[in-house]
């Protein structure tokens, strides 16, 4: 993977931003969120067919881009600006990361051209109902049966589990514990034994799903690397997910500030616009400070795993941690700044707001990456 | 900020200026590392003072500054490194701090090639010691309302009035002074910035005890002190927008090195939760946990304004609010830490310890170099756009 320079990243920058201004407008989110799929295949069509999004952090060998996180995490920045639906983060951050870093060459040729082309979705099954993240929360279970493998489990808060074409799943050798005996396998969305269920959610923008898996039979194939060594590509998976999420908390963030001033300035009470007010001036200012640092969170963390550095983990931690907050924190004071129609279904703070509720419990929340820090602290 | 990073002549620096530090603070200024840090502004103050002139006989003053004036004319990357290597060393805090970190680079962008030639060797040789002549009773986060008068008689400057939070007046050998000199004119266009000697009749240094029980900060009283008239830096009439330039290199670069010794802070707080068990406890974990998150975001902001922090509004703001409530509460966490032993003095009567020594002296990072709330003006109405504060005094009558 190589970074763009920093004239590609405005180029890259710039086009989705106008793309999301023209096509993702606060209407278009609406007409999609109360949809069964939760995004418009049409529009992810040209998300990938025009835009090229879901190519970007696809190895060139496999008919991507060949960038890195650090471009990843700018396109999540600038769908999390406009609460864009669509299956990027499930196929792109988690499943494709999954394939790019544990799969053979055969499988990648497999998977990952139609992934880089927007024609496969996919998604990481790997929550079950604690919602944790940790090794110790996977407690579905494969076993070997002669050539294949028979999984079954059940898993829960599935990101686009329920119209995903492509499930990876994690599940563990009956009998092992913590982080042996994990293993990852790619298993299609419609195989026997499959079960699917879209979950109603209260962020509405983003379809969570269970996925029962009942005595699913799947060729040795489907493993991806070695059958109880999953445990070490889906913790990379996780820190790249985590900063690619914390990328698109940040750009949701700044959004929802920039929301919440413009509305400072129209508003008038007492004769002055609002805006005036040093009480929610100083207000404000704090959402600024918690936007910019989370920017910087995100974005120093993702350079952090393009060059390789060895505190990646620690410095992916920290972003999805302070982003996690920093995102409830802006869009929390958002509702509150815009008074009683900030309370309103018509108006857009509450988009933000569910978006943020959801996105600070979805891959290890604010306090479970806080706790890792200490641990990488030496405490 | 890792090493990994440096280039090939970054690197270089970095072991140059590595192995003239360890020589120096472990060999013949061993008694001065780790002294002297905030709060602790006293300690081997006269060490530290020898080893001001050692660093500028050896060339680590001023590194900055253009070859021309003694400087190296190093990049910021260099500065930054001389910045980490000094606290991984253990350096002093700084005496000739103000003079190098603000005095200096505000001659050098405002001043006169004779000021130039008379005022950087000195604070380049650590023989001239400044403090800072801003704030005054009624002129604390409204610093443009300064009561302080100078006028001109003959070939000098006469200064009259009263400057407050001095910090380290009474060994300064200068000062410099936001004075009043022309009366008639509208705020912000009748100030001037003066250069004043300390040692004259016509100053007096007051110290002011602090809740901390020592007195870093002073009153100066100006009574009929004289300056010779070229000593205006940036012309008369124009210290508003001189000791704005200034106030900008304080939020700049300048505090860039006590950001940076915040880590070894970090680690010694770190290091106590370890030892009496505090690091065992859940919300204890938590806490410091989000503490290095924000210590890293200290740096993050700091980088970041100094990369864009000239085009865009509200950066230097935003860093000055982020290491100053860093620092607070780094010091409220180390008292935690340290639960009921916080409430001992290392000696009777009133002989702080580290950690409370910081714990008090911290409150001041949020009020000095413009208050939290300042900056959340600034940050709202520079940055965001927003209204200005309706000002009674617009009209420049005060």
């Amino acid at each position: 993977m190589s970074a763009a320079s920093a004239e590609d990243r405005a180029l890259i920058r710039d086009s989705a931003r106008s793309f999301l201004a023209d096509n993702a407008t606060s209407a278009d989110v609406r007409k999609w969120m109360a949809t069964d799929l939760g995004y418009d295949r049409e529009v992810w069509g040209r998300v990938a067919g025009e835009l090229g999004w879901p190519a970007v952090p696809v190895p060139e060998d496999f008919g991507g881009l060949g960038l890195g996180l650090g471009e990843t995490a700018l396109l999540m920045e600038e769908m999390g600006s406009a609460v864009f639906c669509s299956p990027f983060l499930a196929t792109v951050c988690l499943a494709g990361s999954v394939i790019a870093l544990g799969a053979s060459d055969a499988q990648k040729g497999e998977w990952l051209p139609a992934i880089a082309g927007g024609e496969l979705t996919a998604t990481l099954a790997l929550t079950e109902k604690t919602g944790r993240v940790d090794a110790a929360a996977i407690q579905a279970e494969y076993k070997a049966d002669g050539d294949s493998f028979i999984l079954n489990g059940a898993k829960r808060f599935v990101v686009d589990g329920h119209s995903a074409d492509l499930l990876i799943v994690a599940a563990r050798q009956a009998g092992s514990s913590g982080e042996n005996g994990i293993g990852l396998f790619a298993v299609p969305g419609d195989a026997d034994g499959v079960a699917r269920q879209a979950l109603p959610t209260l962020d509405q923008t983003r379809r969570q799903a269970d996925v029962q898996l009942g005595d699913v039979r799947v060729s040795r194939d489907a493993l991806i690397s070695e059958a109880g060594n999953g445990w070490p590509i889906l913790s990379q998976v996780l820190d790249r997910g985590i900063t690619a999420l914390a990328a698109e908390q940040a750009g949701g963030a700044r959004r929802i500030l920039q929301m919440t001033v413009d509305y400072m300035q129209e508003r008038v009470q007492f004769g002055r616009q609002i805006g005036s007010f040093q009480a929610l001036k100083h207000r404000v200012a704090d959402m600024m400070v918690k936007v910019e640092s989370s920017l910087a969170a995100a974005r120093n963390a993702a350079d952090a795993a393009d060059a390789g550095d060895a505190d990646f983990p620690m410095l992916a931690a920290m972003a999805k941690a302070y982003c996690s907050d920093a995102y409830f924190f802006c869009a929390g004071e958002s509702i509150q700044l815009h008074g009683g129609v900030g309370f309103t279904w018509e108006y857009d703070p509450h988009l933000f707001f569910k978006r943020a509720r959801a996105s600070a419990s979805m891959l290890g929340d604010a306090t479970y990456h806080r706790e890792r820090i200490a641990v990488g602290l030496g405490l | 900020m890792t090493d990994v990073t440096d280039s090939p002549e970054d690197r270089a620096f970095r072991e140059e200026a590595r192995a003239w530090l360890t020589e120096q603070l472990e060999g013949p200024f061993a008694h001065v590392r780790f002294r002297g840090g905030p709060g602790e502004e006293e300690e081997e103050f006269e060490g530290r003072v020898e080893w001001e002139k050692a660093m500028g006989a050896a060339g680590w003053t001023g590194i900055t500054w253009p070859k021309e004036y003694g400087g190296r004319a190093v990049p910021l990357s260099q500065q930054v490194i001389f910045y980490q290597e000094y606290a991984r060393a253990g350096g002093p805090g700084r005496v000739g701090h103000i003079g190098e970190g603000l005095v200096a680079p505000t001659i050098l962008a405002f001043g006169s090639e004779e000021q130039k030639q008379r005022f950087l060797p000195g604070i380049k040789n650590g023989t001239e010691l400044w403090c800072q002549g801003y704030s005054e009773p009624a002129a604390g986060s409204d610093l443009a309302n300064v009561q302080t008068r100078g006028r001109l008689e003959g070939d000098e400057w006469v200064v009259d009035g009263q400057k407050v939070w001095t910090s380290l007046a009474h060994n300064s050998d200068w000062c410099f002074v936001i004075a009043k000199t022309e009366p008639d004119a509208p705020r912000y266009k009748n100030l001037s910035f003066l250069l004043v000697k300390m040692d004259q009749p016509g100053v007096t240094v007051k110290p002011i005890v602090q809740l901390s029980g020592t007195s870093e900060f002073n009153e100066v009283f100006f009574d009929g002190a004289r300056t010779p008239a070229e000593n205006v830096v940036g012309g008369a009439g124009n210290g508003w927008k001189v000791a704005m330039g200034l106030l900008a290199f304080e939020r700049g670069a300048s505090t860039l090195g006590q950001q940076i010794g915040f880590e070894s802070e970090f680690k010694e707080i770190l290091a106590a939760a370890r030892e009496n068990g505090a690091a065992n406890d859940p919300v204890m974990r938590q806490k410091l946990a989000q503490a290095w998150i924000e210590l890293q975001l200290v740096r993050l902001n700091a980088v970041t304004n100094l990369a864009e922090g000239t085009t865009r509004p509200g950066l230097a703001a935003i860093n000055k609010l982020c290491w100053a409530t860093w620092h607070r509460n780094a010091g409220e966490l180390a008292m935690e830490v340290m639960g009921a032993d916080a409430e001992l003095c290392a000696e009777p009567p009133y002989k702080l310890t580290r950690f409370q020594s910081r714990f008090l002296f911290s409150r001041s990072d949020t009020i000095y170099g413009g208050t939290n709330e300042i900056q959340r003006n600034i940050i709202a109405e520079q940055a965001l756009g927003l209204p200005r504060e309706p000002r009674p005094d617009a009209k420049g009558k005060n």
